[in-house]
């Protein structure tokens, strides 16, 4: 099985293509493991709003959602108002599965 | 005990201007921590990241002196990294992309990243266990 690591970096409420990214990791994850990991303005919508449905109903489909906790931390989130689905996660996440040898690709 | 293990991060952004540098800064920091060698290719303006000249300013808006503002320069993280992979006995391979260094006029940089080409990219890649291109916009 084919695994992917996707990061993605761009807040949806100010960039319209985060969306598309989020359905190439529900694509992927019909055939393969994939983790979708948000960072900097990507972790807006990790906490509890309108569009963070979209990321609820990725992990349902088998995507892991994380979300960087530093990038959270700066943007004052706690881990108790993350959207169901979402956990919080160290970017050491990102070092191990690149060096397991995950396709990884940057948005 | 095995090999260390090789990441290749390909950085494009200028420093002062995107968290990315930052979020690549700190992706570099965990891997030496986790004990991997490192290289980095540094592509377009991020060859103004370990750039020499790289200055501290006082912030006269806010009534603060150069100490006081403390202002941090990228080349200061750089050059931490490039000890951090030294104490954990670990490399960190930092290139310059001298085509991205000519252009811009920016040729002097601090100990530690070296001037390359492209071809070096491709060399990482070759020999690394994996690779990230952190791309600008």
């Amino acid at each position: 099985m084919a695994k992917y690591l996707l990061i993605e970096s761009r807040d949806p409420f100010e960039v319209n293509d985060v969306r598309y990214y989020y359905d190439l990791a529900a694509a992927l994850a019909k055939e393969g493991d994939v983790t979708l990991f948000l960072v900097q303005n990507g972790v807006l919508p990790a906490r509890r709003c309108e569009p963070s449905r979209h990321l609820t109903v990725l992990a349902a489909a088998g995507v892991r959602v994380l979300a960087d906790e530093f990038s959270l931390r700066e943007r004052g989130i706690a881990a108790g108002r993350l959207a169901e689905g979402v956990a919080a996660a160290g970017l050491d996440v990102v070092i191990d599965q690149l060096a397991e040898g995950r396709k990884a690709l940057w948005h | 005990m095995a090999e260390k293990k090789t990441l290749t991060f390909a950085l494009m952004d200028a420093p002062y201007e995107n968290a990315r540098t930052t979020t690549a800064l700190r992706l570099i920091d965990a891997a030496l921590r986790r004990g991997f060698n490192v290289n980095v290719f540094a592509y377009e303006g991020a060859i103004g990241i370990p750039s020499a000249k790289q200055a501290p300013h006082p912030n006269a808006v806010h009534g603060r002196d150069v100490i006081q503002e403390d202002h941090p320069n990228p080349k200061e993280w750089v050059a931490a990294l490039i000890k951090e992979a030294e104490k954990l006995g670990g490399k960190l391979d930092w290139v310059q992309c001298g085509l991205c260094v000519d252009e811009r006029g920016i040729g002097e940089w601090i100990t530690g990243p070296r001037r390359g080409s492209p071809a070096d990219f491709v060399k990482f890649i070759e020999d690394s266990d994996n690779t990230l291109v952190i791309p600008t916009k």
